[in-house]
């Protein structure tokens, strides 16, 4: 009794636990889920594809998960920084062209240039949101507005593709390997943030930044700064997904590259028991909460549920996870649980 | 950014633009404004070079062409200007449906006949528009049937159980409701067609190849892929081939979809696409049709459908994709 009261205190269990079950129903609609097989030498079976299409959320997220703790704001700009991202990388490697089959510039090149570029977006919003004190959500509306436009401008209005196996490759897997790439991409990403985090301070100095930012500048803690690069980083998070997404479709489409998953990623950090007003956060409570939101897409698509109503289901869903992890809801559970006892207690009495 | 400086600056700079067209406008030639939408897909601009190129000053007419860039604001005001230029006819592609009444009743009043293309809009009084151009989705869902029956009786598979997926587009749109609408009506007339599943894949390449990923391993043996547009078939054609399996005329599974975009013609070429189904963008020529009865006195009728077309890769798709304009 003593351990699962311990277990279930843990900051992770009830992300892992809304995960759980989103898997047992997931297994309950289509009783393959957990098959994996291997077709044409890759890794092949719906939780793989859980894993494999979840990246660019839990990319994301692991960004958003900064941005959310040190500043209390969210960058809802992610997805059109995508996009922008995309379309320097395809703009660039087809050179201008609508279409090419071989690459006209470095591929390489292209993609540093898209990451920089990305990152930029992300200073931008940093030196807005830290330097210029403008509200989080305001400061990221510019680009979220403005991004998909600069993106069209940039591919000309036009779909760029880049038909180049080797662009594909981020996307889908590299010969040899079973493993889709964009999965070691998304466990590089989350270990190297997280050793980031820990081995330096820098964990602390945002929490500490999110709670207090005062407190934390007095202390000696440049707030500013690190507001600042956590932007930045989430700009950096941005421009690794997009290329990922890009890759995918070995193009560039303005219109649609992250269309709506800002909002995917905040709810990830939301159903990760992170609280949206800042201060203290679990990277790894996001990361589930990512993969939670993708198990359940991919589970409406294995149970045939009809496509005007998968949005409802997800709404009930996302309302029960989140007010399972509402401390109100769990402070009223337990005085309903002490009024019942108490009533019982009486009643053994007389 | 300041959005009443914005557009202030592109009123004044469309007052500017235009003033030495209602200057210098010839008595004979017939004024025509027209209120597109934006430039958002290649169908678009292809929609907007057809208007271009139907209504220039050797055919007669005077163009005055305004791009909303997707604001409803913009189109109404665009409105207004071409009453206050008083344009000959106004043709709008309506960025939405509702809110129309008061530009349109302006424009009543003013006597000048406004066509819609495009795009509907829903109005109380529909005697506010003299007509609408545009394409029938639900005609483009019935020929996609039609080919699939005559594609099947030709490979000796009338008979057969047929087990087809769709890919459907954005849920509630209109070229979703109508292609899906159409191709049911067809389904229902074959009963060896049995319609597994359907699932929406938003019109975009990567949504098309997670559904089908999807559908790929509920269902061991699908015969027909249908997409309600080309994107979704790339993407759809991809994970076809990551679950090893084939498509195209020579393959296991047959794909069409619709649109036809430049792209769709690639795939096709390279054999992954079977068929696609036309969404014509090509409206000036219908339009100016219309205007030219509407000044001989003639009556119109209120909807009028562009010619639509298919292509399968049993034509020489090179030579077409040559010729066509997008």
């Amino acid at each position: 009794m003593e351990n699962i009261k311990k277990l279930t205190s843990k900051r992770l269990f009830m992300p892992l636990f809304c995960l759980a079950v989103m898997l047992i129903a997931a297994v309950i609609a289509s009783p393959d889920f957990f098959k994996i097989g291997i077709q044409n030498g890759v890794l092949y079976g719906r939780i793989i594809d859980v894993i494999n299409r979840g990246s660019e959320v839990v990319i994301l997220a692991v960004g958003m998960t900064l941005v959310v703790s040190a500043s209390a704001g969210t960058d809802i700009s992610v997805g059109a920084v995508m996009a922008v991202v995309a379309a320097v990388a395809c703009a660039f490697t087809a050179g201008g062209q609508q279409s090419v089959n071989e690459y006209i510039r470095n591929p390489l090149l292209g993609a540093l240039l898209a990451i920089l570029v990305g990152i930029l977006c992300g200073c931008f919003n940093g030196f807005l949101v830290a330097k210029l004190k403008i509200q989080p959500m305001v400061a990221t509306l510019i680009l979220f507005t403005a991004g998909r436009g600069i993106a069209q401008l940039l591919t000309n209005g036009q779909i760029t593709y880049v038909r180049v196996d080797s662009y594909k490759m981020l996307g889908s897997s590299i010969p040899g390997v079973p493993v889709p790439t964009s999965i070691f991409v998304t466990v590089l990403m989350v270990v190297l943030t997280m050793l980031l985090l820990k081995k330096t301070a820098m964990g602390m100095y945002i929490e500490a930044v999110g709670i207090n930012s005062k407190a934390a500048r007095l202390v000696g803690l440049k707030s500013t700064m690190i507001i600042f690069l956590v932007y930045a980083f989430s700009g950096f998070c941005a421009s690794i997904a997009g290329l990922i997404n890009s890759s995918r479709i070995y193009s560039a489409d303005a219109n649609n590259i992250g269309l709506n998953l800002e909002l995917d990623a905040i709810l990830a950090v939301a159903l990760g028991g992170n609280s949206l007003a800042g201060g203290k956060f679990s990277l790894l409570g996001s990361v589930i909460g990512a993969y939670t939101i993708q198990t359940l897409t991919t589970t409406l698509y294995a149970g045939s549920v009809s496509s005007d109503q998968i949005p409802v289901y997800k709404a009930i869903v996302v309302v029960i996870i989140v007010s399972l992890q509402s401390p109100e809801l769990g402070k009223l559970m337990r005085r309903l649980k002490a009024k019942f006892s108490a009533g019982a207690g009486k009643g053994a009495v007389s | 950014m300041n959005k009443k400086m914005v557009s202030l600056l592109t009123v004044s700079a469309m007052a500017i633009s235009m003033m030495p067209l209602s200057v210098f406008a010839e008595e004979d030639l017939i004024t025509v404004g027209y209120a597109q939408v934006g430039a958002e897909s290649d169908w678009r601009t292809a929609n907007t070079e057809s208007f271009k190129s139907t209504f220039t000053e050797e055919n007669g007419y005077k163009l005055i062409f305004d791009d909303a860039q997707q604001k409803q604001e913009n189109q109404i005001k665009a409105i207004r200007s071409f009453i206050q230029q008083e344009v000959d006819y106004i043709v709008v592609a309506p960025v939405v449906e509702t809110g129309w009444e008061t530009v349109l009743q302006e424009a009543a009043d003013a006597g000048i006949p406004v066509i819609l293309s495009d795009r509907m809009m829903d109005l109380a009084d529909d005697s506010l528009y003299t007509c609408w151009v545009g394409g029938n989705f639900t005609l483009e869902g019935e020929t996609c049937g039609d080919w699939l029956a005559a594609y099947l009786e030709e490979q000796g598979r009338g008979e057969e159980e047929i087990n087809i997926v769709t890919i459907q587009g954005t849920i509630g749109a209109s070229a979703q409701i109508g292609r899906t609408e159409g191709f049911a009506k067809k389904l229902a007339e074959h009963e060896n067609w049995k319609m597994l599943d359907m699932q929406s894949g938003e019109f975009t390449q990567a949504k098309g190849q997670e559904v089908m990923e999807s559908f790929l391993k509920s269902y061991d043996d699908i015969d027909v892929v249908i997409c309600e547009n080309d994107n979704e078939a790339f993407g759809a054609i991809d994970a076809i081939k990551a679950a090893g399996k084939t498509c195209g005329p020579d393959g296991d599974i047959i794909v069409v979809s619709f649109d036809a975009v430049k792209a769709a013609f690639d795939s096709m070429i390279a054999g992954d696409l079977n068929a696609t189904f036309e969404c014509n963008p090509l409206h000036g020529p219908r339009v100016a049709e219309i205007i030219q009865k509407l000044e001989a006195g003639e009556e119109v009728e209120k909807i009028q459908y562009v010619d639509e077309a298919f292509f399968d890769t049993t034509m020489d798709l090179e030579a077409i994709q040559a010729e066509r304009a997008y």
